[in-house]
């Protein structure tokens, strides 16, 4: 037989492993960036220092104040780790979701699912205000997650059989009615800050962010990415359809299953913690198929990490245009997300039409 | 290795799809089903790598049930060729064919050299090693059907299952996709519409008939006159090849009767 077989040298991609490196450096320096600005800056060198102090205790690092320590680390740096997993736990979201219903137009905003963990967190807030905070949060949008997924899933079916077409229709419209409810309720709760609440579920903003609750959606993330990996071949096999995979010997309804759950915890206890944020679950994975081709064993670390950095960046842009007041974060994701689809759009049709 | 289907019926919603259906193909034998449209053969290839349980009756695969083996076995033993429509997500040549090795795969295994290296193989015995790295979307449907019998290649299964694998092929890809198969020298069953090319290409026949196997055979001893009309509803003759001698059949419509000529009927 000919030579040595298994190089893919003429392969025109970047390996994953060079990708990956360049997005870890990447996410350094977006969180150098992102913990120095706001409504104060902290010069660069002092930020770096503050940083240094804190990871590394012992060394004599100086070269800031204790204002500026107060501001890295105790404001920015849990805001900024948050972007960083709300980034990645939406692509990584919204990766899965464009594979499990073969649809490359799901994300968790477009299918409804955003809007029916909010309705879910409101739902809480409003009716057992007692446990309106913390993880009894994180379990009710978790609850409003799943719910508005099965709702989504049981009305894309067509005599018994599941449609992809229909998917982001339905979704689409559960979203208004979900979005209406979580409004309506917001709005008979007295809630003096209504406007701000609704906006939260709408756009989502990190304002809220603090130490104390970063752990809890970044260890979620980091669950859901390796639930994701684990049954990132199964993927592969059901994006070409649920009949190869069950040839190949998958068990189809389970991974299903599994990953639609994961999707929903991953989704709640981001609405819980940041809003809802759109265009990123949709977007970057296309950019990152784009770049790594179709594999989810490559297409779900890089588009997670590509994405933290993206969202670390959004945050940035959103605190410094009006500053002091700050931009939620949707605005921004859409203003760059929503052109830089259509273009990919207009490249997918041209690309058929070739074909 | 042999396929054995004994007594298979399948109940859908109310619905016989597939009624007492018994049939085997021997080690290294290409077998044909073959029946009109809606006559059950696509069901019954289902029911072989397990997207539809048989309601009664077996599917042996070497002797054991592939419905009490693991499903990663049942892969390792049968391959399958079907067109699911186009996935929306592109996937490269050799990724496609990659997928054949998931049988072999525990889910954080590494792809390895084995892998690779079948891969290859496979690539050279359909002819499309020089094509490895393309999408498969820029790929003609010929191609495309090569990719997918390399990937069941890749699968190294005894048993191959291919569902109309000659559709939408223009003429020269189809007898080159059928000639490759056959060159395969697997236990092959193969649902085909065609039937001169059933005929031209498998050793026996199945025919199918509202989920009812009604006759099996040699082509030649199948496919009489009297079956073609009752079964496909058409007038056929048949003729030999002027060169290969294999039969051929050229068919007419049956004289229109009053229940045929304007029907959607539904026999229910």
């Amino acid at each position: 037989m000919a030579p040595p077989t298994g190089d893919t040298s003429e392969r025109r991609r970047v390996p994953t492993a060079v990708l990956l490196g360049l997005l870890v450096i990447a996410l350094a320096a977006a969180t150098c960036l992102g913990v120095a600005f706001g409504t104060v800056n902290v010069p660069l060198p002092a930020t770096v220092s503050v940083l240094a102090a804190h990871l590394l205790p012992g060394e004599a690092w100086g070269g800031f104040t204790a204002v500026q320590d107060q501001f890295v680390w105790e404001f920015r740096l849990p805001r900024v780790l948050l972007a960083a997993a709300v980034g990645a736990g939406l692509a990584l979201v919204g990766t899965l979701m464009q594979a499990v219903v073969r649809n490359p137009l799901a994300d968790p905003y477009v299918l409804g699912v955003s809007s029916g963990a909010g309705l879910g967190a409101v739902f809480v807030f409003v009716f057992i205000p007692a446990a309106a905070g913390g993880l009894p949060r994180y379990a009710a949008a978790f609850g409003g997650a799943l719910l508005a997924l099965a709702a989504v899933l049981a009305l894309s079916r067509d005599d018994g059989r599941f449609t992809p077409q229909r998917v982001v229709l339905a979704g689409v419209t559960l979203s208004y009615l979900f979005t209406a409810v979580t409004t309506f309720l917001i709005f008979r709760s007295d809630d003096p800050r209504a406007a701000n609440s609704i906006l939260f579920f709408l756009l989502g903003t990190l304002q809220d962010a603090q130490w104390a609750n970063v752990g809890v959606p970044a260890a979620i993330v980091v669950v859901g990415l390796v639930v994701g990996l684990y049954y990132a071949r199964p993927l592969n096999a059901m994006v070409v359809g649920d009949e190869t995979a069950t040839a190949l010997g998958y068990n189809t309804n389970r991974a299903r299953a599994a990953l639609m759950v994961v999707s929903a915890l991953v989704t709640g206890v981001l609405v819980a913690v940041a809003g809802g944020v759109g265009f990123v679950g949709l977007v970057v994975p296309h950019a990152v198929r784009f770049l790594v081709g179709s594999n989810h064993r490559r297409v779900l670390p890089v588009a997670a990490l590509a994405s933290a950095v993206y969202l670390v960046l959004v945050d940035l842009v959103c605190r410094l245009v009006l500053r002091p007041e700050e931009l939620p974060l949707g605005v921004v994701t859409a203003l760059l997300g929503a052109p830089y689809f259509l273009v990919l759009l207009r490249r997918n049709r041209r690309a058929r039409a070739l074909r | 290795m042999k396929l054995e289907l004994n007594g298979v019926s399948v109940n859908l919603g109310g619905a016989t799809i597939a009624d007492d259906a018994s049939l085997r193909v021997e080690t290294g034998e290409m077998v044909a089903l073959v029946g009109p449209n809606g006559s059950g053969k696509s069901t019954l290839l289902r029911t072989i790598y397990r997207v539809l349980r048989p309601t009664t009756g077996t599917v042996l695969l070497d002797g054991d049930d592939a419905w009490h083996l693991p499903a990663a076995e049942v892969a390792r033993r049968c391959a399958v060729v079907i067109q699911e429509g186009e996935a929306e997500f592109d996937f490269t040549v050799d990724e496609v064919v990659l997928m054949g090795r998931a049988p072999y795969k525990r889910a954080f295994d590494r792809d390895d050299a084995t892998d690779f290296a079948l891969v290859d193989q496979a690539l050279e015995q359909v002819a499309l090693r020089s094509l490895r790295y393309r999408s498969i979307a820029t790929l003609s449907g010929g191609e495309k059907q090569r990719v997918l019998v390399a990937r069941a290649l890749a699968q190294q299964a005894p048993v191959l299952l291919l569902d109309e694998p000659t559709n939408h092929l223009d003429l020269r890809a189809t007898l080159s996709l059928l000639d490759l198969i056959r060159e395969l020298g697997l236990s092959t069953l193969c649902v085909l519409h065609d039937l001169n090319l059933a005929a031209a290409y498998c050793d026996r026949m199945y025919v199918l008939s509202a989920g009812r196997i009604v006759a099996d055979g040699a082509p030649h001893d199948v496919l009489t006159e009297q079956l073609l009309r009752e079964v496909f509803q058409v007038d056929a003759c048949h003729v030999r090849h002027p060169r290969t001698g294999c039969l051929q059949l050229m068919f007419t419509p049956l004289p229109a009767t009053p229940q045929l000529a304007d029907s959607p009927a539904s026999p229910r």
